[in-house]
């Protein structure tokens, strides 16, 4: 029966194949003919200034939600309020008066990288932008 | 100790350590980053379309579907539909319940001897919890990861992130802290199914007995992989942005190998890819061999329906009428009784 060879029940077969396909080739033609190019960070003038996060940038990048997660830990439950880092700094565990004090531009900052990776995280659930806003406001 | 799970085990090893030597060792961020993936997804698709075409040519002549209810009978005879299907409708709903739910695992039973040697039945479901738990856990780990493969994201993967994320699991300790980036409950899902099938492998005697190293392969593997990918989340740390861009790189055809990523992203690339290369020649392949099953995809019409078998070929027939034409002469000279009388032809 060498020579006979055929499919069987043949559309049905062919149809589940070109979804299969489909769906493998699914994230290559949602991109087509798009360039995505990672996002670009803007630096305020006062983070230019300052030159270095709390910890080194590599670090910080990869690390930061659970260096604030740390924070958070400390402040409310341990009343302990100053962070030394590896240099020896100190700095107020703060994200609002720290951390968004030199990064106040948070659409061309925090927002860029997290849209990009589709992270959505509660911190401006409660934190506002930028503090110094509302106390100018005040 | 048993050479077939030892064996599956050391192969898993040696993977790891070839993509961690590769990687850590040689610098081969070209090969392990973009070639072995490219090739991977190549064999992937290929080969299950392959293996398809080559189930798809085996002719299923008669209706075989496992019944596992009342076949449709008299009209005052309650059928059971989709346990035992009468037609093409029913039978779309079968197996879309089997792969969804997996209803036959559900039928799952164990049997052993009662009080002295009562033999009797035990309702066991847990292989099925787990294969179901494992299987969706795989499916949502699957389709959560196209965060890296789009931009924008589409809002549904949004979507599922943050229902997996529902749970806000935290937990604090001097030597670790787990919290931000959200648990992601699927991942551990996953690494806790996977484990107890595999424990379930090794440790029930029966289903030791039938296992095989290709059985306990995919589980090292996927093991590996979820432990991979749950370390560099929540423990060891990557530049994610960084991840994006390699992987936007790779699904727009100009693949760029991302600077200061870690080891343990190029290993947990190269166990998917192992995983994905390895896919169409193993018994992975149950994901195509679901729809292929005869077993389930026919509606039991035999009855209803006359099947043809295709491979019939044309058998030389001698009729009865023929025979009477060879012999009527002698047969009436024997006196047997003939259709058709000698008188009416002259010759």
């Amino acid at each position: 029966m060498a020579n006979n060879k055929q499919i069987y029940d043949k559309g049905k077969v062919v149809a589940g194949l070109v979804i299969f396909v489909f769906i493998v080739l699914s994230p290559f033609l949602y991109n087509l003919g798009k360039a995505a190019p990672a996002p670009e960070l803007k630096l305020t003038d006062k983070a230019k200034a300052a030159k270095e996060c709390v910890l080194p940038k590599e670090e910080m990048k990869a690390g930061h939600m659970q260096l604030l997660d740390l924070w958070r830990e400390k402040v409310v439950r341990e009343a302990s309020r100053v962070y030394v880092n590896t240099e020896g700094k100190e700095f107020a565990m703060s994200l609002s008066n720290t951390c968004l004090d030199c990064h106040s531009n948070k659409a061309d900052f925090c927002d860029r990288c997290h849209n990009y990776a589709s992270v959505s995280p509660y911190c401006w659930d409660c934190h506002i932008d930028n503090p110094k806003e509302i106390s100018d406001a005040k | 100790m048993n050479s077939k799970y030892m064996f599956s085990l050391a192969a898993v090893i040696v993977l790891f350590l070839l993509a961690y030597i590769g990687v850590a060792g040689i610098g081969l961020y070209g090969f392990f980053g973009i070639f072995i993936p490219y090739a991977a997804a190549f064999i992937f698709a290929v080969g299950v379309v392959y293996r398809v075409v080559d189930w798809a040519q085996s002719p299923v002549p008669f209706r075989i579907p496992s019944t596992c209810g009342q076949q449709k009978s008299l009209p005052w005879i309650k059928p059971a539909s989709f346990d035992n299907p009468a037609c093409n409708g029913t039978v779309l709903i079968r197996m879309i319940l089997e792969i969804v739910l997996f209803r036959s695992l559900f039928r799952n039973m164990r049997f052993h001897f009662n009080k002295g040697n009562k033999f009797s039945y035990e309702w066991e479901k847990w292989l099925w919890l787990g294969a179901l738990a494992f299987h969706w856990a795989f499916f949502v780990v699957v389709i959560r990861h196209l965060r890296f493969f789009t931009e924008p994201v589409p809002v549904c993967i949004q979507w599922l992130e943050s229902l997996d994320s529902f749970f806000r699991l935290e937990f604090f300790a001097d030597f670790v802290q787990v919290g931000l980036p959200g648990v992601f409950i699927s991942g551990i899902v996953l690494l806790a199914a996977v484990i107890y099938l595999l424990l379930r492998r090794m440790l029930i005697p029966q289903v030791n007995y039938v296992s095989l190293a290709a059985d306990y392969f995919p589980l090292f593997l996927i093991i590996a992989i979820a432990v991979s990918g749950i370390m560099m989340r929540y423990f060891t740390k990557v530049d994610i942005v960084g991840i994006k861009e390699f992987t936007m790189g790779l699904v727009t055809f100009h693949p760029k190998i991302p600077e200061g990523v870690g080891s343990v992203f190029y290993i947990h690339i190269f166990f998917v890819s192992v995983l994905l290369a390895y896919f169409p020649f193993s018994k992975l392949m149950h994901l195509a061999g679901i729809f292929m099953s005869p077993t389930r995809n026919l509606a039991n019409n035999s009855r209803v329906k006359r099947h043809v078998n295709p491979w019939n070929y044309p058998v030389k027939v001698h009729t009865y009428e023929e025979y009477e034409d060879d012999f009527r002469e002698k047969m009436i000279e024997a006196g047997l009784p003939v259709e058709k009388e000698l008188t009416t032809n002259g010759g």
